[in-house]
């Protein structure tokens, strides 16, 4: 009984990476996109983790629904264009408004950031639910995405084959969020570490927590799509998560991110292949189980680490004693 | 009602016989009672559970663990194959519950931070339910359709079993909240201190917890696994504008949840295609930003206001001492001013003066003459008085207690003397001895009198 | 005449639950070395943050060379309390030190070579180089406080503000800060420290600030840091002062009328 137990599992973890190696053409592209919301979710992710605000990025990639939404109405196609710029006024409305709950409404954050995103989401879904004939998107789609059919659409150039269009939108996203990182480096790295000496040396901290909500919410409505409003998060505070119990240098954490980030799509593939399941699901899961094995194993911030730590402690003072 | 009507027509309703937005408060359908009990029942539970979360500054908690549950929804529904909502209950409770810990787990093993962990726990818990959720819609059983409804709540789907079931842990946690309502206070405020007086901070901690578990595991079908985050913070959020006082605030949470579950099972009633959950959201948001604008005291408009009254105290306390100058200088308290001549003495705009002079009048401190001339009058006079002696009191006190050179005192002055109050000023002038001269040789005005 | 390093203008803050302070009036020389005194809560933290345009003014003003603090705020090095930041940020000492470097950069660029070889320079003034790439949450307390003081240094400024730089520190960093401080004066620096240890302050620094809740005393150590002065700063308490100011904190906003 156990044999067989045993021998099914390892069929089982035998078959993912086989997945991989045999994905086709779709597949590959699959995992690139996979690959570039990660990469472009991480960029962001790991100076959202550092300032505390993971819950900012969880409220913003829901409240970006009615900006999408009215998008959608207003244009009245899956023009990218009207929807990053929809996306991106929400997620700075839900950053705004939150501010303004704290500081003109003295309502403490956490409790702005849950009324404000609750609030915008709900209308998002009720707008989507009444326009649900005129709106090609579909409310599940919302929340956990269809990255399967993102390969056949395609960008035509003329007669030849350019192709997804996710990959375009996301190749973009990806270069524009580097580029704000590389070129706000600095800034991004002083308002996080110490906001006052930033304040102090003449840079502007409002204006920068304001662009990084910006590109937060340009790199959720971008993803979004492929794998949905709440996967984001997982792509924007697990990788980054991970790479901070591995690292103490802030430019290989965000590099390491951007690894577990594509190592949990290819892995993430090739599960949802076994299990003929949800792919962005699986993409979240994998990163799961890479923060658990971060958590465990990092050999500087692991529990085992730790634990091995501690014990010759207490045998060096019972040595002693 | 044409508001309604037309409301009611936007969502698509149809128009023959009893209209369905009045048929619907005959609650002659068993469904529609079914549907209001368990909403407004939920929306209480979770209204006043939320507070305590709220007050520890963790609201965010409920959305995480919300998320979280969806993993035990499916795997429950793996194992059984059926739809009983207890098995849900239990599959959502565990996995709640594991989000918890999990939460707990990662602040206190690891170095990462608590907003951190929520997240981490909401994304990788609700990915794992998506997986799950996928692979049992492709395994293709015909019952799993109403999984579905985790997602966004379809309160027009519960049915008696589900009620009871919504209505025996509701009630359970509003019973248990009563009980333990002074521990849960304690250990809300201070849970050091509450170590320290020896109550079992874990245990009352855990049964905190598991109390929030169950109001979201409950909350699931009627509201959604997105929304129900919002049933724990808002109502809460709004119900602190209105009161300081803890028992009173989870009462107005349990109200405001209530009335949000049946307004949302009000529209859910009228348009069947509408999903529950953001209707809820959309009325406890409308009640909480109502209360943001006007609550007493704490709200929006009620600063504003007090902010704008004490500009109007101020700019007619400031002409007041402004003629008590003028009669100072005059020796004569009888004479009238110009307007011109306060103005030429005083910063502020002509009509911020003349609605000044308005009130000062029909307050009976000042009469204008037929050449519109202002003067004190008797009572104007004795409030002029006081006002400069607060003025000159505080002059006295900076430069003589706290040592600041008596050229810097004067702006310091200006604002101190609208805010002291009777008993202050008696203070001050016992500290002081019972000064007659201020820093610049000027005399004090006595009690009850003038120069 | 060149204008005072810094100059306060009659500096009142009101703010949240922190004590107020009243009407600070006070300018600091070049090559001054100025231990600010007071006992706990009485605004010393407040007064350098106030200084930094870190806490709102509710009225006064704050000059640096003449001009604006808000505008010369760069030319300022600022060492906050230690606890203020998070030392778990994944980042070297060394890279802590480069950011004092980062306000004279420009908007996109990078730090160069020579910011590189200054960042150096203050990490071995400190007596830290041996620990340039160690991660900051791995240094001791008196390690991560010169960390800070070599991140000020770097700044390469004449006016330093540093909120209790001897809090938490061991015997030898607290012996190599106050060599540090006498190198600056040398150099004709202005340095503002606030102390919490009244033993030491006349060893230490040439001129003292008595603060509590006002400024009760500003001038030379040996004329200034008397019995008398220190019992009207620590004793005597200004309960109507206290008052008074919670009154203002009370009504969120301060409201000013002039007159001609």
């Amino acid at each position: 009984m156990n044999g067989q137990y045993l021998s099914g599992l390892a069929e089982f973890l035998w078959g993912i990476p086989m997945a991989v190696l045999h994905a086709d053409a779709s597949g590959w592209w699959i995992m690139l996109i996979g690959a570039l919301v990660s990469s472009a979710c991480s960029l962001i992710g790991c100076f959202l983790v550092l300032r505390r605000l993971s819950m900012l990025g969880d409220a913003i990639s829901h409240a970006v629904l009615p900006g999408i939404v009215i998008a959608f109405l207003w244009s009245g196609s899956r023009d990218i264009l009207p929807m990053l710029l929809g996306a991106g006024a929400l997620g700075l409305l839900t950053a705004f408004m939150t501010d303004v709950l704290n500081r003109q409404g003295k309502l403490q954050t956490d409790a702005a950031i849950g009324v404000t995103f609750t609030w915008l989401f709900a209308i998002g879904v009720i707008l989507l639910s009444k326009f649900a004939s005129n709106v090609d998107i579909d409310l599940d789609c919302v929340l956990y995405g269809e990255i399967l059919y993102a390969p056949f659409d395609t960008v035509l150039w003329g007669e030849s084959d350019l192709g997804p269009r996710a990959v375009w939108v996301l190749a973009g996203v990806t270069l524009a969020n580097a580029i704000f990182v590389v070129l706000g480096w600095k800034q991004l790295k002083v308002c996080a570490f110490d906001p006052g000496l930033a304040q102090s040396i003449g840079i502007n901290v409002a204006l920068w927590h304001y662009l990084l909500m910006g590109f937060t919410s340009i790199s959720t409505v971008a993803s979004f799509e492929s794998v949905g409003a709440i996967l984001v998060v997982a792509m924007l505070t697990v990788p980054a998560n991970t790479a901070y119990l591995l690292t103490e240098r802030l430019s290989h954490m965000i590099f390491i991110a951007i690894g577990v980030g594509i190592a949990s799509s290819v892995g993430g593939y090739g599960l949802a292949t076994v299990l003929d399941g949800s792919i962005a699901g699986a993409m979240a899961t994998v990163s799961g189980l890479f923060f658990v094995m971060a958590a465990l194993f990092s050999p500087r911030h692991g529990v085992v680490a730790g634990f091995i730590r501690r014990r010759r402690e207490l045998t060096l003072e019972d040595a002693q004693s | 009602m044409p508001l309604i009507e037309s409301l009611w027509a936007m969502l698509g309703g149809a128009t023959e016989g009893l209209p369905p937005w009045i048929e619907f408060f005959t609650f002659s359908s068993i469904n529609v009672i079914h549907v209001v009990l368990g909403c407004s029942l939920l929306g209480a539970s979770a209204g006043a559970i939320g507070c305590f979360s709220f007050l520890r500054k963790r609201s965010l908690i409920g959305d995480a663990l919300a998320h979280a549950a969806l993993p035990g929804v499916c795997v429950a529904f793996m194992l059984t194959g059926t739809k009983n909502p207890l098995y849900f209950l239990l599959g959502a409770g565990a996995s709640c519950w594991l989000g918890a810990v999990s939460v707990d787990a990662i602040v206190r093993y690891t170095r990462c931070k608590e907003d951190s962990a929520l997240g981490m726990v909401l994304s990788v818990f609700f990915g794992v339910g998506i997986l799950l959720l996928t692979y049992i819609q492709k395994t293709g059983d015909a019952a799993q359709s109403g999984l579905d409804h985790y997602l966004f709540g379809k309160a027009a789907s519960l049915v008696e079993s589900d009620v009871k079931l919504i209505a025996v842990v509701s009630l359970g946690v509003l019973g248990a909240l009563v009980l333990a309502y002074k521990e849960l206070k304690v250990i809300s405020f201070d849970p050091d201190f509450a170590g320290a007086i020896g109550l079992p901070r874990r245990l009352v901690e855990l049964m905190l917890a598991t109390m929030i578990v169950l109001s979201v595991a409950i909350g699931l079908q009627a509201v959604g696994v997105v929304l129900m985050a919002a049933l724990l913070v808002t109502p809460a959020a709004a119900a602190r504008y209105w009161t300081d006082r803890l028992n009173i605030m989870l009462m107005l949470a349990a109200g405001i949840g209530a009335f949000s579950g049946f307004f949302g099972a009000y529209v859910s009633y009228l348009s069947p295609k509408m999903p529950t959950g953001p209707w809820i959201v959309v009325a406890v948001t409308s009640l909480f930003l109502a209360s943001l604008m006007f609550a007493p005291r704490r709200g929006v408009l009620s600063r504003l206001m007090r902010h704008y009254r004490f500009r109007k105290k101020t700019a007619r306390e400031n002409v007041l001492r402004t003629l008590y100058l003028f009669g100072e200088r005059a020796d004569n308290w009888e004479q009238g001013y110009l307007l011109n001549e306060i103005l030429h003495h005083r910063l502020m705009s002509t009509l911020e003066l003349r609605r000044a002079l308005y009130r000062l009048e029909r307050n009976g401190l000042i009469v204008e003459t037929p050449d519109h001339r202002f003067a004190l009058t008797a009572a104007g006079v004795h409030a002029a008085a006081r006002i400069t002696r607060l003025h000159r009191l505080w002059e006295l006190y900076l430069t003589r207690k706290l040592e600041i050179a008596p050229d810097h005192v004067h702006d310091d002055a200006e604002e101190i003397e609208h805010i002291i109050t009777p008993e202050l000023e008696k203070r001050l002038i016992a500290d002081l001895g019972g000064p007659q001269w201020d820093p610049h040789e000027k005399h004090i005005p006595p009690v009850g009198g003038v120069a | 005449m060149n204008p005072p390093p810094i100059e306060i203008h009659d500096l009142t803050v009101a703010y949240h639950h922190r004590p107020v302070l009243w009407d600070i009036d006070v300018s600091f020389a070049a090559g001054e070395l100025v231990a600010i005194v007071g006992p706990n809560g009485a605004g010393k933290s407040t007064l350098i943050k106030a200084m930094m345009g870190l806490v709102p003014l509710a009225s006064g003003h704050v000059n640096f060379f003449g001009e604006p603090s808000v505008k010369r705020r760069s030319t300022v090095a600022y060492v906050p309390q230690r606890g203020s930041v998070d030392w778990d940020f994944p980042t070297t000492a060394l890279d802590v030190v480069l950011m004092g470097r980062y306000g004279q950069l420009p908007l996109f660029g990078r730090p160069r070579r020579k910011d590189k070889e200054i960042a150096v320079e203050c990490l071995k003034k400190v007596g830290m180089l041996e620990f340039a790439k160690r991660q900051i949450s791995q240094l001791s307390g008196g390690q991560q406080q010169r960390v800070f003081l070599a991140r000020a240094l770097a700044q390469q400024t004449s006016v330093y503000l540093m909120d209790e730089p001897f809090a938490g520190v061991d015997a030898s960093t607290e012996k190599a800060i106050v060599v540090l401080l006498r190198e600056l004066r040398e150099q004709g620096s202005t340095v503002l420290v606030v102390h919490h240890d009244l033993q030491t302050v006349p060893e230490y620094f040439d001129s003292v600030m008595l603060l509590n809740l006002r400024c009760v005393a500003f001038g030379p150590v040996e004329t200034t840091f008397t019995a008398e002065n220190l019992q009207k700063t620590y004793g005597g308490h200004l309960h109507l002062l206290t008052e008074v100011g919670e009154k203002l904190r009370q009504r969120e906003w301060r409201h000013r009328n002039a007159t001609h």
